[in-house]
């Protein structure tokens, strides 16, 4: 089904290889992936993935991927179900560790420091690269302290005000702080889905990471509640790195500057929102866009 | 000819009924190929006529053997001369008994005269005429059970929901039984333990502080106070249960923690099941362990610091149920730990919060009311553990709070009162029901308390 030959470069100096997917009935050239098409560089970049390969145990989920993402920009990525999406995404903070059987290879940087060198840790990182889940996932804890937990563990304040003041601001740049100023001390787990994933928000937001990861964050939400969500990430834009994984199309067409096609744990495509949804140069970025699959 | 020959005829009669209901239902809509237009399916029609031929014979059959041997009785007694029939109810019952025996050609207690032999012919007379009827009527409401059953199958007749609501009758019978043999139980112990309070006044018991259950059986009898004083027989619970938590919540928990957190798969694979085999070890093993080998060690080696250790110590006791209790507590909280979200694990670890935090910060305290519950089931196994502090607590009464001294708890007390010959009408021996029914009410209200905490942990994540 799956055969993988070693090819040689497509992009700088990058290895890359072949993948002939047996998902086409006909063999068509246009739907062969021969690395990337586009440019996966960006101007500023905040981090730099090089040739980077999942595996789950013996299988490889993730196969080749180089990609930047730029400092103050959104980049969404798109692909059907089990393209490898998530899995690059959760590599960006070493979300995988906490998978047994999960391996990477390949480089990974966040400002020119190889995130997954023998020598980092991986509790700072994770304060810089924060992450917001699929499923809203607030502790069952009050509001106020769902927010605290990050600052409380990493030391960030030396006193009450000062915590005061961080959760604060945190609730106000997640845009929920009026809705929940008045009752704090309230469960988390009691708002509603959207206030919930705006709370993650917040809570991650809390911690001041450099870049914010965000794993289908409306997935589990209702259309007004996703609206809120998409102003959200795209106020954030002006301070922070944002990655978003989403299903939706026209959601990635909204939120995000730069979009990425992943198929079959490939990037087929990368480039600007703009161009990808109006002039697609691959042909499977073009099927699936246009809704032929997926 | 008996009862349970009997029985098997009711059987095979229903086997018929159920033969003899499901043809009709086919043979009234012509055949397997009219099945269509039957209610129910020709199985539902013969276990209606098989209800209707056994259910009705076999109640009559359980009332005629459970009223069958009070009526003969009477029966008896009535033909009985005059002089014994006089006799107070306790030695009436003996010639009863007696009676009975030679009828069934067992030993007699004393001589036997021909007025005794006349009465248990007349006994063994009563009883086969009494067979003899319960078999003509219980089969001939049988066989009239059936004939109704199988009149009223029809192809209209909803022969599913007549069966269907006498199954849920027999289930609900069933759920019941548990309940109303608890229920019995708790009765018999509350009324053995308001003849007790008769005799000994509840204040007393409850807030005495002598127990020395010996009653004198002759007036001029020493060293039999009599004093009914449970104070220090909870202590002595308590202490032991103290130490036992003490031991069981810190290892019990930190192992939950280690296998459900830190261990690899392959660890947890087989230390989990080992761990609960410690469930499995019979309480009795526990006892002797505790009074051949920990009891001792403590002793020697508190005479090396220079305590004074008793052989039967609250400590050694303590121990070794702390370790029985263990795997109570593991398992449980191995559970609810588990039970916790792996996105409350991910939001934490995401934010950068280490393994250690995430398990101190996040995963104990959402979990928390569910360990809790379980040190509370814990708990009340502790108090109401009887066999290893009868090995190795010790008898006698010590109000005491030091865990070297010996201690006695209720179980232990009860079980000395009951254990032998004892007379069932003396305070002693009724105490026993007293400290069953306190044990009782105190190990049901924590088991209350810990089936409310567990439940309201469950809404936890909604």
């Amino acid at each position: 089904m799956l055969s993988i030959t070693p090819d040689t470069v497509v992009l700088g100096t990058a290895r890359k290889s072949v993948i002939t997917a047996g998902f086409s009935p006909v063999a068509d050239d246009a739907r062969a992936i021969n690395g990337t098409v586009g440019d996966i560089t960006s101007a500023d970049p905040r981090m730099t993935a090089r040739n980077v390969n999942v595996y789950y145990g013996d299988k490889l989920a993730i196969n080749n991927v180089s990609l930047d993402i730029g400092v103050n920009e959104v980049i969404a990525m798109i692909g059907p179900s089990g393209c490898g999406k998530s899995t690059f995404l959760r590599c960006l903070n070493r979300m995988n560790d906490t998978i047994d059987i999960c391996r990477v290879e390949g480089e990974i940087r966040l400002d020119d420091q190889d995130i997954y060198d023998s020598g980092l840790d991986v509790v700072p990182l994770r304060a810089q690269v924060g992450m917001v889940f699929q499923k809203p996932n607030p502790f069952p804890k009050s509001i106020y302290d769902n927010v605290a937990y990050g600052p409380r563990i990493h030391g960030l304040t030396s006193n009450k005000n000062d915590l005061d003041e961080v959760v604060e601001q945190a609730l106000l740049k997640a845009g929920l702080w009026d809705e929940v100023k008045d009752r704090l001390d309230e469960v988390g787990t009691g708002l509603s889905g959207g206030q919930q994933q705006r709370l993650c928000i917040a809570r991650t937001i809390a911690v001041a990471p450099e870049v914010i990861l965000m794993d289908e964050p409306c997935s589990a939400l209702d259309p007004i509640a996703t609206a809120r969500i998409e102003e959200l990430i795209d106020e954030l834009r002006e301070q922070y790195t944002i990655a978003i994984v989403t299903h939706s199309m026209q959601q990635a067409a909204r939120v995000s500057q730069r979009t990425a096609y992943f198929h079959l744990g490939e990037l087929v495509e990368v480039g600007k929102t703009d161009d990808i949804f109006t002039t697609p140069r691959h042909r499977l970025t073009e099927d699936y866009i246009t809704g032929r699959f997926g | 000819m008996s009862n349970t020959l009997l029985i098997l005829i009711l059987l095979g009669l229903m086997a018929l009924a159920y033969r003899l209901g499901m043809r009709r239902s086919q043979r009234l809509v012509g055949g397997p190929g009219g099945v269509r237009d039957l209610h129910s399916l020709p199985s539902y029609y013969g276990f209606f006529t098989a209800i209707w031929c056994g259910l009705p014979a076999l109640l009559v059959l359980f009332l005629w053997v459970s009223l069958q041997s009070g009526v003969i009785r009477d029966l008896v007694i009535a033909d009985l001369p005059e002089a014994v029939r006089a006799l107070p109810p306790a030695q009436l019952g003996l010639v009863i008994n007696d009676i009975q025996n030679l009828a069934q050609g067992n030993i007699v207690s004393g001589e036997v005269s021909l007025e005794m032999e006349r009465a248990a012919a007349h006994y063994q007379r009563l009883r086969q005429t009494s067979f003899a009827a319960s078999v003509v009527v219980v089969l001939s409401l049988a066989l009239l059970g059936l004939s109704v059953g199988w009149r009223l199958v029809s192809p209209t007749f909803r022969a599913r929901n007549r069966v269907e609501s006498v199954i849920k009758w027999l289930l609900v019978g069933c759920s019941t039984i548990a309940i109303f043999t608890t229920l019995g139980i708790v009765l018999s112990v509350l009324f053995e333990s308001i003849r007790f309070f008769e005799m000994v006044p509840i204040g007393e018991f409850l807030f005495g502080l002598d127990w020395s259950p010996q009653m004198a059986i002759r007036e001029d009898q020493v060293g039999s106070s009599g004093a009914f004083g449970v104070i220090p027989l909870f202590a002595g619970t308590l202490l032991i249960a103290l130490i036992a938590m003490l031991v069981a919540v810190p290892i019990g928990l930190m192992s939950a923690i280690y296998l459900s957190e830190y261990a690899g798969a392959r660890f947890r694979a087989w230390a989990k099941p080992l761990l609960e085999i410690l469930a499995g070890i019979p309480t009795v093993v526990y006892g002797f362990f505790a009074a051949l080998t920990v009891a001792p060690f403590i002793r020697d080696n508190g005479a090396l610091l220079g305590l004074d250790v008793s052989s039967e110590s609250a400590l050694a006791a303590g121990l070794v149920m702390g370790i029985m209790i263990i795997p109570f507590i593991s398992s449980l909280s191995d559970d609810v730990i588990n039970a916790v979200p792996q996105s409350m694990r991910d939001a934490s670890l995401g934010i950068g919060a280490t393994h250690s935090e995430t398990v101190r910060k996040v995963i104990l305290p959402a979990a928390l009311p569910g360990i809790v519950g379980g040190i509370l089931l814990a708990v009340s196994r502790a108090i109401g553990e009887t066999m290893i502090v009868v090995m190795a607590a010790g008898l006698s009464a010590n109000l005491t709070a030091n865990p070297l001294q010996s201690v006695t708890t209720v179980t232990v007390q009860i079980v000395t009162l009951l254990v032998g010959d004892q007379e069932f009408d003396s305070p002693k021996t009724l105490a026993a029901f007293a400290l069953g029914l306190l044990l009782f009410l105190i190990t049901l209200v924590l088991n209350v308390v810990a089936l409310h905490v567990v439940r309201k942990y469950r809404e936890a994540y909604e």
